[in-house]
């Protein structure tokens, strides 16, 4: 299970997070919504460890982040699978060494990296691009590769940080329909970065809504569809409300 | 925080983390061989172009100084001694400090930018042992095997200078090149292109790994990494003379 408790984050002056407690419950797939720059992408970097809160702190499985010596976090982040917003993927490797630098990290023999290669892509309906390279992908195919990564390591918790910005509405549709299936396939606990109204119902089991680096809601779909509140509102009905962000 | 106290605490966790990435050989060890050829083998023209010009105008320049004054067979002498002593190394070091620090700085900002190094992270792999290791290495493993050969192409081309545009026959340039040679003319300028290449090395993966932004912050980076390179290297030329001399 993911915990923030009371996380407060800040960049020079810009305050990013300000006190952001929410529960990830296991199994489930939770989406961080909200304004761009509310601080969704920096809270999902506090799980992995790539950020450390200024205060309060992040429980992953009963333990603080912030405080796991360098093995320990290796540890959990072998638990983790991040999927980046613009993929991430690592220029001067082939699709299939992205794949395998992960796994073979994990000390996995030859034979089993290669197997869990050919499933990843498989899942991603990409089995034919393993000896490409990233720049001979496009966006969509490149999004879908940083899943395979991620997949890949078999993780207990998958991390998607904006995976559908950029693609057109039908591939959008695809990732969605690839989330879900790594979620089932693999019972891993997801959350997703998201201000993508659409996908973010269509994946989602709850749904966290973020302002001003805190939590304003929290609820299932319908929950969240059905919102009075009128910041979670303005932002479900594309519309500007009073006394809404400019 | 104050800078200087962010630069000291920065440079701690470097050294914590080189010394922890250092242990982690299974990562950095299959990258080693493809850096000593990126950064070493590649950087010999560039290398030896620099010597050949050095050489010629050395020869030039003493033949200029020493008329009718200082015999002309001590032409022989300055080339060496300066060009293993000195010019070889450090004008080496300077042209690699441009190639190798903003290839490297680059390469990482770059990285850096586009969430590359974030994803080496994720995946439990430490950009120290990946990145920066191997990187260290090579160059420091490598300068030295540049070094040397761009002091042999500088003695060359200036004895080559000397005997065919200067009255001065191959003999006489001998002469004068043994006249005060010493062996360690030849290990003090290698062991301070080791220390050359391990700073520009090392520059230029602290400035690509501190890169911030997009592709100005790349630029900045990359410059960033050549003018620390260059300042490391003179800094470095005035300890190993005061050290080893």
């Amino acid at each position: 299970m993911i915990e923030f408790h009371g996380v407060s984050k800040r960049f020079g002056d810009k305050v990013v997070l300000d006190g952001f407690s929410l529960a990830i419950p296991e199994g489930e797939t939770t989406v961080l919504m909200g304004y761009s720059g509310t601080g969704k992408s920096v809270a999902l970097k506090h799980i992995v460890g790539l950020l450390e809160p200024d205060s309060g702190h992040v429980d992953v499985d009963g333990r603080v982040v912030s405080e796991l010596q360098y093995e320990e976090l290796m540890e959990l982040r072998r638990t983790i699978g991040y999927v980046f917003q613009f993929a991430a993927l690592f220029d001067s490797l082939s699709v299939r060494e992205n794949l395998s630098l992960g796994l073979r990290r994990q000390g996995l023999p030859a034979p089993v990296v290669a197997e869990r290669v050919a499933e990843s892509l498989a899942l991603v309906e990409l089995p034919d691009v393993t000896d490409r390279y990233p720049a001979e992908l496009s966006g969509g195919m490149r999004k879908r590769v940083g899943i395979a990564r991620a997949i890949a390591l078999r993780p207990r918790y998958i991390l998607y940080d904006e995976p559908t910005t950029g693609l057109d509405p039908v591939t959008t549709m695809a990732m969605d329909d690839l989330m879900i299936r790594a979620r089932r396939e693999l019972g891993a606990t997801s959350v997703v970065v998201t201000h993508d109204l659409g996908s973010a119902f269509a994946v989602a089991d709850r749904i966290a809504f973020l302002y001003e680096g805190k939590i304003r809601q929290v609820g299932t779909v319908q929950e969240i569809r059905r919102s009075t509140d009128p910041l979670v509102r303005e932002f479900i009905d594309a519309r500007p409300a009073s006394g809404g962000p400019a | 925080m104050s800078k200087a106290r962010e630069f000291l605490t920065l440079s701690g966790r470097w050294v914590i983390e080189g010394r922890r990435a250092l242990a982690d050989g299974s990562i950095w060890r299959p990258q080693l061989l493809p850096q000593m050829l990126k950064l070493g083998v590649q950087s010999v023209p560039v290398a030896l172009f620099v010597a050949v010009f050095t050489g010629i105008v050395l020869a030039l320049l003493s033949s200029y100084m020493f008329t009718r004054a200082i015999p002309l067979y001590f032409v022989g002498t300055l080339v060496t001694k300066a060009v293993m002593l000195e010019l070889g190394p450090v004008l080496t070091g300077m042209a690699l400090a441009g190639r190798v620090g903003a290839n490297v700085a680059a390469e990482l900002g770059t990285m850096r930018v586009t969430e590359q190094v974030d994803a080496l992270e994720t995946l439990a792999i430490s950009p120290h042992a990946y990145l920066v290791t191997p990187r260290v290495l090579a160059a420091t493993l490598m300068f030295p095997v540049v070094t040397a050969m761009a002091m042999a192409v500088g003695v060359l081309s200036g004895w080559f200078t000397a005997v065919n545009l200067l009255d001065l026959t191959s003999v006489e340039f001998i002469r004068g090149a043994r006249q005060f040679y010493n062996f360690k003319d030849i290990w003090f300028g290698l062991v301070k292109s080791a220390s050359f290449g391990a700073a520009i090395a090392i520059m230029g993966c602290f400035s690509g790994l501190g890169a911030r932004g997009g592709a100005e912050g790349v630029g900045v980076a990359t410059t960033r990494a050549v003018v620390l390179g260059c300042q490391a290297i003179l800094v470095l030329d005035a300890f190993w003379a005061l050290v080893l001399l």
